[in-house]
C-alpha cells in the first residue's frame, strides 16, 4: 500500500464520563478501503466523527499527513462525509445540492458546471440535475450523496452506514458500485457499517470494533480466517468455538480427543479458544470419523443446509449441501488447517454455543440491533 | 459546538418580563397600599372574595363542558371532510379569535336585548320579551361563544392523529359504530378534550368584560374585581393579592388536569 | 349518530357566524341602532374615513403588531435554536419558562406587568412610564412563546445531519444556518410570526393593563368607547377588519394547500422513479 494519510493516535472519547472509545490506535493509508466494523454503540460511528471533525476526542490526536488537526473544525478539514439517510438538501435540487460545496469555495460557476456534470456521470445520474431530492429513490439519493461529497475532492471520504436504508439487492449493487468509484477516483474511503458482509465484500481493511476498543485489523481474509478472538470470530461469519487445551505446538486437545492444528507459539498446556468454521466440517459416516454426533435440527437455506449437531450434548452448527435427517447419526472430520486457534480473551465462553440456536434467532437479533442503532444515532 | 447562547437574550427577556412581574406581584399582594409594609390583610380579606371565586370557577366549568358537548362533535365532522374542506372549515372556526371580541360580545347584547333581535322575532310569534340579557346565563353564552374556538382546534388535531386503521382494527375485532366511538375514538381524544377545557377555563375564569357586558349586578366575576382594583378602586395591593390567588388556582387545577392524562408536560404546549 | 354531529357542527358555525353578521349588516345601517335596519347607507364608511381617531388608532395597533411579531420572531427563533442544543435540565427550565405566559390567565400577566412597570417608574422617576414601549415590551413578551412553540417542531423534525453536511462542504456554522437550517424551520418561523401578528393586533386584555393616555391601540379604545352608545362606523371599521383577514387567510391556506399538492406529488414521482435504479 501506499503512504500512511491518517492517524489516530491514543484516542479515548467519554460523553457525560461514560467511556465511548478506549485508547484507539489506527492508520490509515492513502488509496484505502478502510471498513469500521462493529455492533451498534461499539464506538464505530464517533471514530468517524472524529476524523470528520464533529466530535473532538477527550484525549489523543488527530494526525492528518502528519499534522494535528484535533482542533480544525470541519469545514477546514480535507474530507468529506455521506451521511446516515444522505442528509441531501431538501430546498435544493440534485444539481444546487452536488454544487453546494463547490459554491461555499467561490469557484466560477463554469467550472462548478463542469464537476458537477462530470460527478454526475461517475455515479450514473446524468439527466436528474433539475429533480428534486424527495423526487429520487433511495438508491438515487444514496448517489448524490456520493456525489455532493466527492465533487469537492476530498483526500478521504467518510461513509456512515450508507447502506443501511437499501432494500437487500439494491445493497449489494451499491456495494460493487461504490468499490468501482472508490478505484475510479484513487481516494481514501473510510467506511462505517454493522454489516460483516458488507465489510468483508469492499475493504481493503477490516477494523473490528466493540465496547470502545478495536478487536481486530486485517485484510478480510486474515478477519475471517485468522480470527483474533472469540467476538471477532462470532462477528464475521458463524463460528463454533469450543475450549481446548494446546498440547505442543500444532497439536490441539478438545472433547479428550488430540487433532492436528497449523497454529503453534503457545505455551504447552496453554487453555485456548478453537474456532471451526461450519462450512470446513466434512461429514462421513458415523463409523468414520474423528467424531460422532446426532442431528438435532435441519434447517433449508437455499444454497446448503444448516443443521446442529449434537456432540456429547455441545452443539454445532454445520453447513452442508448433503441432506441429513434430524436424528441420524453422523460422523466429522476435521483438517489441520480448518482448526483455528486462539489466545483466550474476555469474550472466552460467549460466543459459538449453538445449544439454543433456532433458524430466527439471527434475525431477531438483527432486528434489535437495528432498532438500537436508530436510537443511538437520535441520542447523538 | 456550543450555541445555547442564542438563548440568552431570550433567557434575560423571560427572566427579567415574566418571573420578576411575578415576583412583583407576591411583594405588592404582602404589603400595604399606604405604608409599604409587610402585611398579610390584602391575603386575609380573600375570604370575602370566595363567593366571587366559586362563582368565577362555577361559571367557567359550566361554559368549559358546554364548549366540549358542542365542540366535539364539531372537531370529529372537519377531520371527516376531504382535506381542503377541512382547511376551509378548520379556517372558519379559527377567523372569530382573530376579529375583536369585544365587538362581538358587543353584537350578542344587541341580539338578546329586551329589545333586541330576538325579542322582536320572538314577538311577532307571540313570545316574550324574555329576559336573556344580564344574567348567569348570558355569561356562560357569552364565555361559550368566544372560547368555544380554543376548544375545537385541539380536540381537531388530536381527532386528525388518530389512525385510521384503528378504527378499522377496532371494527374488524367486533365494534359496532357506537362502541368505535367509546371504545377508540374517545379514549384517544383524551388529550385533546383535557387541553381544549385547559384552553376555555383558564381566559373564562379570568374574564372581565363578558361578564361586565352581559351579566347582571350579581353577575360579578373575579376579573371584574381584579380589574376595577387597578382602573377604578385603585388598590393594587389588593388588586395582587386576588391576582396571586387566580394565578395559584389556573395552576392547580392545571395541574390536576394534566395529572388525567399523566402528562407531565403543560398542555399548553399542544 | 353523524347525522346528530352534523346538524351540530352547523348550528356552531351559525352561532359564530351570526353576531359578526350584525355587525357588518350594521356598517350599512343608516341608524346608530344595530337592532333596527333603517336603510341602506354607505355613510358609516365615509365616516370611517373621514374620522380623525379611528384610523390613527388604527396605525398604532398595526405599528406594535408588526414591531413586536418582528421582534419576537427573531429572539424566539434564536432561543429556538439555543434550546435545541440545551441539555435536558436547562431545557427543562427554559419550557418552564416559555409556559408561563401560556398557562397564566392573562389578567395575571397584565397585571403583573403593569406593576412591574409602576415599579420601573418609580425607580426611575419617571411619572408616566406607561406608553408605546411598555406596549411593545408586553407584546414581545406574550408573542415569544407562540413563536418558540412553532418553530420548535420544525426544527426537532430537521434531520440533525444537515446541519453537519453543510459543515462538511465547507459551511461556517453561520453560513450552515442561512443556507440550510433556515430553509428548513422557515415554514414554523412564518406561521409563528403570522400567529404572533394576530395575537397582538387583536390583544385587549393585556394592552389595557400596559397602554397609557399618549399611545392607545385600537381594542383598548374600542373598550373605552363600548361604555357608551357606538357609533356604526365602528361597525364600518370591523367589517373592513374581517373582510382583510378574511382575505389574508384564505391567502395562506391556498398557498398551504399547493405547499402540500407539490410534496404528494414529489412522492408520487419518486415511487414512479424507484424501479429505474
Amino acid at each position: 500500500m501506499s503512504k500512511e494519510l491518517i492517524r489516530l493516535a491514543d484516542i479515548s472519547m467519554a460523553y457525560d464520563g461514560e467511556v465511548v472509545l478506549n485508547n484507539i490506535n489506527l492508520y490509515i493509508n492513502d488509496s484505502e478501503f478502510l471498513t469500521l466494523l462493529g455492533p451498534s454503540g461499539c464506538g464505530k460511528t464517533t471514530t468517524l466523527q472524529i476524523i470528520g471533525g464533529f466530535v473532538k476526542p477527550t484525549a489523543g490526536s488527530v494526525l492528518f499527513d502528519g499534522v494535528r488537526i484535533n482542533d480544525i473544525p470541519p469545514h477546514k478539514r480535507q474530507v468529506n462525509t455521506v451521511f446516515q439517510r444522505y442528509a441531501l438538501f431538501p430546498h435544493l435540487d440534485v444539481y444546487d445540492n452536488i454544487a453546494f460545496g463547490l459554491r461555499i469555495a467561490k469557484l466560477g460557476e463554469d467550472e462548478i458546471a463542469r464537476r458537477v456534470t462530470e460527478m454526475l456521470e461517475v455515479v450514473g445520474m446524468k439527466g436528474f440535475e433539475e429533480r428534486k431530492t424527495d423526487s429520487l429513490s433511495g438508491g438515487q439519493q444514496q448517489r448524490i450523496a456520493i456525489a455532493r461529497a466527492l465533487v469537492n475532492r476530498p483526500k478521504v471520504l467518510l461513509l456512515d452506514e450508507p447502506l443501511g436504508a437499501l432494500d437487500l439487492r439494491l445493497r449489494k449493487d451499491m456495494q460493487v458500485e461504490l468499490k468501482r468509484i472508490q478505484q475510479q477516483m484513487g481516494i481514501t474511503f473510510i467506511f462505517v457499517t454493522h454489516d460483516q458482509e458488507e465489510a468483508l465484500t469492499m475493504s481493503d481493511t477490516i477494523v473490528v470494533m466493540d465496547k470502545g476498543e478495536i478487536q481486530q485489523i486485517g485484510t478480510p481474509e486474515d478477519i475471517y480466517n485468522e480470527p483474533k478472538n472469540a467476538f471477532v470470530a462470532d462477528f464475521i461469519g458463524e463460528s463454533n468455538i469450543l475450549d481446548g487445551i494446546m498440547r505442543a505446538d500444532r497439536l490441539v486437545e478438545f472433547f479428550g480427543r488430540r487433532f492436528p492444528c497449523v497454529d503453534e507459539g503457545f505455551a504447552k498446556d496453554e487453555a485456548v479458544d478453537v474456532v471451526i468454521r461450519p462450512e470446513d466440517v466434512d461429514i462421513v459416516p458415523a463409523d468414520g470419523g474423528h467424531l460422532c454426533g446426532t442431528v438435532t435440527s435441519v434447517t433449508f437455506k437455499g444454497v446448503h443446509y444448516d443443521i446442529i449437531v449434537d456432540f456429547h450434548g455441545f452443539k454445532w452448527l454445520i453447513q452442508t449441501t448433503d441432506y441429513q435427517p434430524v436424528g441420524a447419526v453422523i460422523g466429522i472430520r476435521l483438517n489441520p488447517e480448518d482448526i483455528h486457534i486462539m489466545k483466550r480473551s474476555k469474550y472466552s465462553g460467549m460466543f459459538g454455543d449453538y445449544s439454543s440456536y433456532s433458524a430466527e434467532y439471527d434475525e431477531i437479533g438483527d432486528a434489535a440491533l437495528a432498532g438500537e442503532s436508530e436510537e443511538q444515532e437520535e441520542g447523538e | 459546538m456550543k450555541r445555547q447562547f442564542l438563548s440568552g437574550p431570550y433567557l434575560v427577556w423571560m427572566l427579567l418580563f415574566t418571573l420578576i412581574p411575578l415576583a412583583i406581584v407576591v411583594y405588592y399582594a404582602f404589603t400595604d397600599s399606604v405604608t409599604g409594609a409587610f402585611t398579610i390583610r390584602n391575603m386575609a380579606s380573600m375570604g370575602a372574595y370566595l363567593p366571587i371565586f366559586l362563582r368565577s370557577i362555577w361559571l367557567a366549568v359550566v361554559s368549559a363542558l358546554i364548549c366540549l358537548v358542542l365542540g366535539y362533535p364539531v372537531a370529529w365532522c372537519i377531520a371527516q371532510t376531504k382535506p381542503l374542506t377541512q382547511r376551509f372549515l378548520y379556517m372558519l372556526v379559527m377567523l372569530p379569535m382573530c376579529i375583536s371580541f369585544l365587538l362581538r360580545t358587543l353584537a350578542w347584547v344587541s341580539l338578546l336585548e329586551d329589545t333586541g333581535i330576538v325579542n322582536r322575532l320572538l314577538g311577532q310569534l307571540g313570545i316574550g320579551p324574555l329576559r336573556l340579557v344580564r344574567n348567569d346565563g348570558a355569561v356562560i353564552l357569552g364565555m361559550v361563544y368566544n372560547y368555544l374556538p380554543y376548544m375545537i382546534m385541539p380536540l381537531y388535531t388530536v381527532i386528525m392523529k388518530i389512525d385510521p386503521r384503528l378504527v378499522d382494527a377496532a371494527q374488524d375485532l367486533g365494534c359496532d359504530g357506537g362502541q368505535v366511538f367509546l371504545r377508540v375514538t374517545l379514549p384517544l381524544s383524551v388529550p385533546g378534550i383535557v387541553s381544549g377545557i385547559t384552553m376555555v377555563f383558564v381566559p373564562a375564569v379570568s374574564t372581565f368584560y363578558i361578564s361586565q357586558k352581559m351579566g347582571g349586578t350579581t353577575s360579578t366575576m373575579i376579573g371584574d374585581v381584579i380589574e376595577s382594583q387597578f382602573k377604578t378602586a385603585y388598590n393594587p395591593n389588593l388588586g395582587a393579592a386576588l391576582s396571586l390567588v387566580l394565578m395559584i388556582l389556573v395552576l392547580v387545577c392545571v395541574a390536576v388536569m394534566n395529572h388525567f392524562t399523566g402528562e407531565d408536560e403543560s398542555v399548553a404546549t399542544i | 349518530m353523524k347525522k346528530a354531529s352534523k346538524v351540530v357542527t352547523v348550528l356552531v358555525f351559525v352561532f359564530l357566524y351570526v353576531p359578526m353578521l350584525v355587525l357588518m349588516i350594521g356598517s350599512f345601517n343608516s341608524s346608530s341602532d344595530l337592532v333596527v335596519f333603517k336603510s341602506f347607507t354607505m355613510d358609516n364608511y365615509r365616516a370611517l374615513f373621514a374620522d380623525g381617531v379611528l384610523l390613527p388608532l388604527l396605525l398604532n395597533s398595526l405599528i406594535i403588531s408588526v414591531i413586536a411579531s418582528l421582534a419576537s420572531t427573531v429572539l424566539g427563533t434564536a432561543a429556538t435554536l439555543g434550546i435545541h442544543r440545551m441539555g435536558k435540565r436547562m431545557r427543562r427550565f427554559t419550557m418552564f419558562l416559555t409556559n408561563i405566559p401560556m398557562t397564566n390567565p392573562e389578567i395575571v400577566t397584565g397585571v403583573s406587568l403593569a406593576l412591574l412597570f409602576a415599579f420601573a417608574g418609580q425607580l426611575m422617576k419617571i411619572k408616566s412610564i406607561l406608553g408605546f414601549w411598555t406596549l411593545l415590551i408586553a407584546h414581545i413578551t406574550f408573542n415569544l412563546p407562540y413563536v418558540i412553540l412553532s418553530v420548535q417542531p420544525k426544527l426537532t423534525q430537521m434531520d440533525p445531519n444537515l446541519t453537519k453536511a453543510a459543515m462538511d462542504l465547507g459551511c461556517t456554522p453561520v453560513q450552515a444556518f442561512f443556507k440550510v437550517v433556515l430553509h428548513e424551520i422557515l415554514p414554523g418561523i412564518i406561521s409563528g410570526a403570522l400567529m404572533a401578528f394576530t395575537m397582538s393586533l387583536d390583544d385587549f386584555v393585556i394592552s389595557y393593563f400596559v397602554y397609557g393616555p399618549n399611545f392607545v391601540t385600537l381594542p383598548v379604545e374600542i373598550y373605552n368607547y363600548t361604555k357608551k352608545p357606538l357609533h356604526p362606523k365602528i361597525y364600518a371599521l370591523f367589517t373592513l377588519l374581517f373582510l382583510a383577514i378574511l382575505a389574508v387567510m384564505l391567502l395562506m391556506n391556498i398557498l398551504q394547500a399547493r405547499d402540500t399538492a407539490r410534496q404528494r406529488n414529489s412522492r408520487q414521482k419518486a415511487r414512479a422513479g424507484q424501479p429505474t435504479v
